[in-house]
């Protein structure tokens, strides 16, 4: 079947089964890696992506359920105002270490400031804690959130 | 020591240059052809310089988060005088002739190595270009070298107005022999303007927008997508698929069986694992469907009862012991550990008839270009290794297995395909830190001090299968290293390493390898000595390491920032840790709180550095904080069982990672020396583990001597 998708503002024609995860036709299909397979089970937050403006974990979305909705990767995320905070504060404190599970880490953070201007330790706990990083960048996670809304 | 053994001498530079002819293509002398090919000057394998005056570095060693593409950047810029915004960086081809690690001999990036590895190497690269450079200006100006210097990628007439740019005379300078590389200067440390300064890595912007690209982002015109299901129980096969259902799948293209595996070829990974589940696979499970842990525990148990080989033994510990007012024993037991990267195991590959190409992250290029050469039986010269930004190795990526499976099913499609690891087959797969049984002893006189100490490793020897000539006698020097050299001072003490394999399982090296086992089980054993001794464990510790300067003041430095000896509530509770690994000293204070549940909360963790001469501080402090997270992730959680054959665990349900809302914060604190480089990539990770128990112990009285720690056993009754 052939679905279409609005993936940062551009309609794109799928051609595969509807209960295709979003995560592979970003990926294979669209050739739009930058959202990360870390586990496929919604376990690790590595493929979050925007779905009208909140984090959901393309690993986890069949494209049938994506319908009109609009989504948006870490590919344009920095054309939003709290992307781009988030994407400068992120290079300010040198978050990412090897950088797989960062795509993943700045899209949960980008719907938690988008919904939560302010957020405090126990609202970056919420929103985060959905996200892995096996190099332990999380330290520097937390104080670039607070730095991207300073 | 490393300077002298790490020199690279004339012949093996020259041999640098040379090899950029095959790396290339190019014909014969090098550094002209090297110019003609692509306008500009090549001295050496780490630098080219074009006539725009862009500076190219390549990068011997992985990047996999360590850091160390902006830390060896930073060591070939300040001897090369070129800022960092003026370079660009490129990953090395396979090649141990060119960039094989010095302390190794082949490319392999592992070990916390490659500071101590290409400290200086990189630097006399530099240095070599510099000169060159000076040179060739110098002749253009009809002036003394020494009339001129090099700054920001130009050269100065000292005494006037005049300067080119590197761009300006990479052609003349071309052209001259180069020095040899111990025969240039280096600069003086007081004059580094980029070594020892924090500095933004030069690789963040690509990870912050999702456009760097790991192995598992490789797109190549045709490529297809497979998904692959190896043997659940090791060494079994497959018996039987359903094809036709597999292929009724749409975008499914082609069913593979290997020795060992079965692979739906499709589109995408979505239609792939789709195929795979419905293929249904039947497995030839083999001997070893009936394995298990707690018979691979038992005969490890039965096992360390007898001698194994002897890795140091000083002092008569038998009349020590004898004459000892109080005597300790202990077990201590460590797990399995999978490596869990974030970016699963992938890899991709095109056979041809005369030709293969491999898009992966390795750590180890050129044992991937031999494996995928034997494999297919084309000359290694035909296999091409595309190396990647890793998304995570801690040992992981020095395996070539993902890479065997990836060729053997390429060598069945037709066009490139990409293979990729579900998170269960890369956890159920993993080649996996050894479990470990070790037996301690230890004498006390009546003062409390140590009169001797006994210490048997008993486990897996990774280094017998991977470098069996790294063997010394029967004693694996991984597994006995941070236990033979502890850095206390005992009268006598006797070591030994007992090699025993378990069936089935695949060992391999983990981040902080040997350290990582032995520093738990010396840092905790030292506390039960201190704690039968009823003294403080710092300043038991500080008894045994008046001789030993540097670690006592990384000791005192980390017990100082933690404020040891300050009052805590109740079931709270400081433990500390000091290590010499990696050629690095540190320590870590852990402030742990346990509750009455026995849930353990660590709330802070105090870390002092001497690594020697920094070169990137900000990037050591990041692998404190990480390291010490990951080490923390494996002491509290991480355990990886088998029953009937297979491995228990498959996802991050499982087998858990800490998770933001867990962490400690981590404090770094560097004591300064002028001391030649320490490795820093596993430092942390060993050093965090008996911090974290000997805290519990402070907090609860209670000696965690099995990891992973089992809270059931710090509930308050």
């Amino acid at each position: 079947m052939t679905i279409n998708i609005k993936i940062n503002g551009t309609v794109h024609t799928v051609d595969a089964d509807g209960d295709t995860p979003l995560l592979w036709v970003l990926r294979d299909v669209l050739g739009m890696t930058g959202t990360k397979f870390g586990c496929g089970a919604g376990l690790c937050g590595a493929c979050t992506v925007h779905l009208d403006g909140q984090a959901v974990r393309a690993c986890q979305t069949p494209i049938d359920s994506v319908g009109e909705s609009s989504i948006t990767t870490i590919e344009a995320i920095g054309e939003t105002p709290q992307g781009k905070a988030l994407q400068q504060s992120w290079i300010d404190l040198d978050v990412p270490q090897c950088g797989y599970c960062q795509s993943g880490q700045i899209m949960s953070a980008a719907a938690l400031l988008a919904a939560t201007p302010k957020p405090t330790d126990a609202d970056i706990d919420a929103a985060m804690s959905g996200n892995v990083c096996r190099c332990g960048t999380y330290q520097r996670i937390r104080a670039a959130i607070h730095r991207a809304t300073a | 020591m490393f300077d002298s053994s790490l020199r690279l001498n004339r012949r093996n530079f020259l041999a640098a240059g040379g090899g950029l002819v095959v790396a290339l293509s190019l014909p014969s002398s090098p550094r002209r052809a090297a110019a003609q090919a692509s306008p500009g000057f090549a001295p050496n394998a780490f630098i080219r310089i074009d006539r725009q005056g862009i500076v190219t570095m390549v990068m011997p060693m992985a990047e996999m988060g360590q850091g160390i593409h902006t830390a060896h950047a930073m060591l070939l810029a300040e001897e090369l005088d070129v800022g960092l915004d003026q370079v660009r960086l490129e990953l090395s081809p396979a090649s141990d002739a060119l960039y094989g690690n010095p302390l190794f001999g082949p490319q392999s990036t592992g070990g916390s190595t490659s500071i101590r590895a290409f400290w200086m190497p990189l630097r006399q690269a530099g240095a070599v270009a510099r000169t060159l450079l000076l040179e060739a200006a110098a002749q253009k100006w009809g002036v003394d070298p020494k009339t001129c210097r090099a700054e920001s990628g130009s050269v100065f007439e000292t005494s006037g107005s005049r300067h080119l740019a590197y761009g300006q005379l990479v052609d003349a300078a071309g052209t001259l022999p180069a020095p040899a590389p111990e025969s240039v200067a280096l600069k003086d440390r007081k004059d580094f303007k980029i070594i020892g300064k924090p500095h933004r890595r030069l690789d963040t912007p690509g990870k912050v927008n999702g456009t760097t690209v790991f192995g598992i982002d490789t797109k190549i015109p045709g490529m297809k997508i497979a998904a692959i299901a190896i043997s659940p129980v090791f060494g079994g096969k497959p018996k039987s698929v359903d094809e036709k259902a597999a292929l009724a799948v749409r975008g499914v293209h082609q069913v593979v069986l290997t020795d060992q595996a079965v692979a739906v070829v499709a589109d995408h990974m979505g239609a792939a694992k789709k195929g795979l589940d419905a293929a249904a696979i039947q497995w030839d499970e083999g001997p070893n469907a009936t394995v298990n842990s707690a018979d691979i525990i038992r005969q490890l148990k039965e096992a360390s009862n007898t001698p194994g080989a002897v890795a140091r033994s000083e002092g008569d510990v038998e009349k020590a012991l004898a004459g000892a007012t109080r005597r300790l024993e202990a077990v201590y037991q460590l797990p399995f550990l999978a490596h869990a990267t974030m970016e699963p195991m992938n890899c991709t590959v095109h056979v041809k008839k005369d030709a293969c190409d491999v898009w992966v992250g390795t750590q180890v290029p050129t044992m991937a270009q031999t494996t995928a050469a034997q494999l297919t039986g084309l000359p290694v010269e035909a296999v091409t290794i595309h190396n990647h930004l890793i998304g995570g190795g801690f040992g992981r990526r020095l395996e070539v297995d993902g890479i065997e499976h990836a060729v053997k099913v390429a060598q069945q499609v037709d066009g490139p395909v990409k293979v990729i690891w579900s998170r269960e087959e890369d956890i159920q797969h993993d080649m996996y830190r050894p479990y470990y049984y070790d037996r301690l002893s230890a004498g006390l006189d009546a003062s409390g001090k140590p009169v001797a100490w006994t210490h048997r490793v008993s486990g897996s020897s990774v280094t017998a299968r991977y470098f069996p000539a790294g063997m010394q006698n029967g004693v694996d020097p991984d597994g006995v290293e941070g236990a033979d050299q502890p850095p206390y001072a005992f009268p006598a003490i006797h070591v030994e390493f007992k090699r025993v394999e378990p069936p089935a399982v695949p060992t391999a090296w983990w981040r902080g390898v040997g350290a990582t086992h032995n520093i738990f089980v010396v840092e905790s054993f030292i506390d039960e000595l201190a704690a039968a001794a009823k003294a403080d464990p710092v300043e038991f510790r500080k008894a045994l390491l008046s001789h030993n300067p540097r670690a006592l003041g990384v000791l005192t430095l980390a017990t100082q920032k933690a404020g040891w000896g300050a009052p805590m509530p109740q079931r709270q509770g400081r433990g500390v840790s000091v290590q010499f690994a990696f050629g690095t000293y540190m320590a870590t204070v852990a402030e742990v709180e346990v509750g009455t549940d026995g849930t353990v909360k660590v709330h802070r963790l105090v870390c002092a550095v001497d690594c020697g001469l920094q070169v990137n501080p900000d990037t050591i402090a990041a692998q404190m904080e990480g390291g010490s997270i990951f080490g923390l992730t494996a002491a509290l959680h991480g355990a990886i069982t088998l029953k009937d054959g297979r491995v228990e665990q498959g996802n991050f349900d499982t087998y858990l990672p800490m998770r933001m809302d867990e962490v400690p914060v981590v404090e770094t604190h560097f004591v300064n020396s002028a001391e030649a480089p320490g490795g820093m990539g596993e430092a942390g990770t060993a050093a965090v583990f008996p911090a974290l128990t000997n805290a519990i112990f402070a907090a609860t009285g209670k000696r965690i001597r099995t990891l992973p720690v089992d809270t059931k056993l710090l509930k308050s009754i």
